[in-house]
């Protein structure tokens, strides 16, 4: 038996996407250095735009390790920013009892999703459909218009979501003027980063992470080690709709509005991420920090199109959809190639 | 409770929509036993044991653990670990995604003082657990990249390293070959010693005489009796699992030999498949069963997948029935009249959620053409036909097969082919995995196709035994090439040193 280390084909995957993420920036950086694309201040820009998606993609990414999907994420956060609005603006509620509050509503949520998958054995797709049109519907009947909240109808809300954090000054660049124009990231995206440390290291050393991996690698052979499969699945959505909503109340420091078609498609965007992070829709397979690099390929695509300023900005989708093409086929091929070497 | 018992099960009963599995099965564990658990395939061995485990509910009758007063139902796999009974399964239930450390350890992980996960301490500790068994892996990457027969030591090692009570192996060694299993022995004599005790389901006789004590038979369902090794000669237990005198089966072959004809059948020159299998001449003539013999792995499945096309013959000539065939894919040679019974019926034969029907009618279907239906009341008939002569135990013959015991599936897989009427049919393995009462029934069915219908048939067969109750002539395979062809007077020894290299 070999004993020589080897890399495995799903570390391989994740190589592949932080090169291809790293490539693409560096072409954008070449290609519209005169449009300041290479400034650090636009790569923190993508961050504190997919702050809230990073959240997001990291709860997909635990229940898709035990071979279910969330598609309720998109409404779910549209439900909590306008409820986030609505509270503090018609309701002129606080915005520390408003947070509470939505969090709370992501753990019931999710736990009613999960209860229905692991326990009485739903397809999470039919489970989540059901939410997603849930949250959706719930949005509008909280509020049908759009609305904004401002510094006059909530202060703190309003200084959390401007507060800037600087970082050091040499990281920066000088402007037209001869200023130095100091980079900066947001608060969210600090916790967005932590969300993801943290789940990073539950996956990898807590039981529950493990058993994630164990229930998507092999349904049958999880119970019959004695691990508790419907406990863990459920658990797996109640996590997901937590950090959803936690993804909602960042989203919602982004925005600082509210309205029906809010984050609409914003569960595929999170799938996506995901399977170019090199999760497997079929479960057991999949990584945090891919589905980081997942998002940050997204994220770029979209600024790429942007900057480009002469193309329609669908071309982002275009791109996004090529990308997911050449990553499952990746997939595919080194799940071939697996098989034919055990043969 | 007796101070030595272990297990007590009693007047279990266990029914399945249509089917009684259970019976008042009664069932004795004593510490420090190794205990076989015999019957046919459907005897009720497996359901029994998945009653014990929880994976089952029970209808009916009461379980006694030793320790717990009262008694116990189990409801999951994981409160009979609690109770100190740990299993390992015919099928390997591990998860491939996982490392070797993680599914030796899950659900029972050394943690740091933190309560996170020890990787270090799991990957030591599962390495030693390894090396104890001689087995040199490296027991940090995925279960996926090593073989079957690793992965099955891996969920024995997983099973022994659980501090059980008693363990319960149900066929584990059917993809372990004979080093592993005496590996296996020597845990399993290592065990015994310390008190713990052992059931062992297996088909194998000589391993039941080799590590076993004590020998419960099942027979229906039902408990046929409990018997010490020594008072059981091997005669008396198969007579005990199939409720009946054993048949004189060395008496069924030789009278009909008379009926093979002169005319060739098949006539293959020169056949190859690159990698797989070196150029090979093949022949049968109408009414004969030939054999393929040789070592597993030594190229007999290879030389018939090359016959029927599923790896396409990339040299040589085919001639069937006189005529040159081309076999593009294994359609052609449906078309033209073969059948192929593989050896993997779960992977290659069996459509599990289809019934009985349906997957008896498939390959006629695949013959006529998607378009041209078989009327129902026509399958009917024809399942009906051959599940009354091959005696296919099912509910109905709308029944899903993979509710049938694998006998049962093996033998709708063998009328899958039979109603097609081949005129050259390849039997992979028929009975492998079988119990020994529809192997003999298997070894009848083939000798009487043969003579009856005039149909020529491979056998493929681990066991010298039985293809020598059954073929006239054989092929000798090693390490994928054609060796040699014995025929005439066959004994178990000649065949052996065919195969081993001594013609």
């Amino acid at each position: 038996m070999k004993t020589k280390k080897k890399l495995d084909t799903n570390t391989v995957l994740i190589i592949i996407t932080i090169c291809l993420f790293i490539f693409m920036y560096a072409v954008g950086c070449v290609i519209y250095q005169d449009k300041g694309f290479g400034n650090f201040q636009t790569f923190l820009n993508v961050l504190i735009n997919n702050a809230g998606l990073i959240c997001v993609t990291c709860g997909m990414t635990c229940v898709m390790l035990t071979g279910g999907i969330d598609i309720s994420v998109g409404s779910v956060i549209a439900m909590d920013c306008m409820l986030l609005v609505f509270g503090m603006t018609e309701w002129h509620m606080g915005a520390v009892p408003m947070v509470i509050l939505v969090l709370v509503i992501g753990l019931i949520f999710g736990a009613v999703q999960g209860f229905l998958v692991g326990y009485l054995e739903i397809q999470p797709f039919i489970v989540t459909m059901a939410g997603m049109f849930f949250g959706r519907g719930m949005t509008a009947v909280i509020c049908s218009g759009q609305i904004s909240i401002t510094e006059a109808d909530n202060p703190l809300f309003y200084s959390w979501a401007n507060a800037k954090i600087n970082l050091p000054a040499f990281l920066g660049k000088v402007n037209k003027h001869g200023k130095v124009v100091v980079p900066y990231m947001r608060p969210t995206v600090v916790i967005a980063i932590v969300v993801l440390i943290l789940i990073f290291l539950m996956l990898k050393y807590t039981k529950f992470g493990r058993n994630l991996y164990a229930v998507g690698g092999n349904q049958t052979s999880a119970t019959m080690m004695g691990l508790n499969v419907k406990k863990t699945r459920m658990l797996s959505h109640i996590l997901s709709s937590f950090l959803c909503s936690i993804g909602g109340i960042l989203y919602c420091l982004n925005t600082m509005s509210g309205s029906v078609n809010q984050a609409k498609g914003l569960e595929m965007d999170a799938i996506a991420s995901a399977v170019i992070g090199g999760t497997l829709l079929t479960g057991g397979v999949g990584n945090v920090i891919g589905s980081l690099f997942g998002v940050l390929i997204n994220g770029t695509i979209t600024v790429l199109v942007n900057t480009n300023g002469k193309l329609l900005s669908s071309w982002a989708n275009i791109a996004t959809a090529a990308l997911l093409c050449i990553f499952i086929i990746l997939q595919s091929v080194f799940a071939l190639v697996k098989a034919r070497r055990n043969k | 409770m007796d101070e030595n018992l272990l297990i007590t099960m009693r007047d279990i009963s266990k029914s399945f929509p249509g089917v009684k599995a259970l019976d008042h099965a009664q069932f004795t564990l004593r510490k420090g036993e190794i205990h076989a658990l015999m019957g046919e395939n459907g005897a009720g061995k497996s359901t029994l044991i998945k009653v014990l485990t929880g994976v089952y509910s029970l209808d009916a009758g009461e379980i006694h653990v030793a320790g717990f007063d009262g008694p116990i139902i189990n409801h999951s796999t994981l409160e009979a670990q609690e109770k100190g009974i740990a299993t390992v399964y015919q099928e390997v239930n591990l998860c491939p995604n996982l490392t070797v450390a993680e599914n030796l350890f899950i659900g029972r992980e050394p943690k740091t003082k933190l309560g996170t996960i020890d990787w270090r301490t799991m990957n030591k500790r599962a390495k030693e657990i390894m090396d104890g068994l001689e087995i040199n892996i490296d027991v940090t990457i995925a279960l996926e990249n090593y073989s079957l027969a690793i992965q099955q030591m891996i969920a024995i090692a997983r099973a022994v390293d659980m501090d059980c009570k008693v363990l319960i192996l149900d066929e584990p060694t059917s993809s372990l070959d004979d080093n592993e299993v005496e590996k296996l022995f020597k845990v399993m004599r290592d065990l015994k010693a310390k008190g713990v005790g052992i059931i062992f389901v297996t088909h194998f006789l000589e391993q039941v005489y080799a590590v076993c004590d004590t020998i419960t038979v099942l027979r229906n369902g039902e408990f046929a009796g409990e018997y010490t090794v020594e008072e059981m000669p091997r005669v008396k237990l198969v007579a005990a699992m199939l409720g009946k005198d054993f048949d004189d089966l060395a008496s069924i072959k030789k009278e009909g030999a008379g009926h093979v004809s002169d005319e060739v059948v098949v006539d293959g020159k020169g056949l190859s498949h690159k990698g797989t299998i070196k150029p090979f001449d093949f022949e049968i003539r109408k009414g004969e069963v030939v054999g393929i013999t040789g070592l597993l792995g030594s190229g007999r499945s290879e030389m018939v997948r090359c016959i029927y096309g599923a790896d396409k013959a990339q040299t040589g000539t085919l001639k069937f029935k006189g005529n040159e065939l081309n076999i593009k894919e294994p359609l052609d040679a449906i078309k033209a009249g073969m059948g192929y019974l593989p050896d993997d019926r779960k992977a290659d034969g069996c459509i599990g959620d289809l019934s009985v029907r349906e997957n008896i009618i498939l390959a006629l279907q695949a013959r006529n053409g998607m378009f041209k239906k078989i009327p129902i009341s026509k399958q009917n008939e024809i399942a009906d036909k051959f599940i009354d002569m091959l005696q296919i135990k099912t509910a109905s013959r709308e029944t899903p097969i993979n509710q049938l015991s694998g006998g049962n599936q093996q033998k709708v897989i063998l009328a899958r082919w039979l109603c097609t009427h081949p005129d050259f049919l390849i039997l992979d393995e028929p009975t492998r995995g079988i119990d020994i009462g529809t192997k003999t029934e298997f070894q009848k069915l083939a000798l009487k196709f043969a003579e009856e219908e005039g149909m020529s048939i491979v056998f493929i067969s681990s066991e010298i035994e039985e293809m020598l109750r059954t073929c006239t002539r054989m092929y000798v395979m090693r390490d994928g090439a054609q060796v040699g062809e014995i025929s005439g007077e066959m004994t178990q020894e000649s065949v052996m040193s065919a195969i081993a290299g001594g013609v």
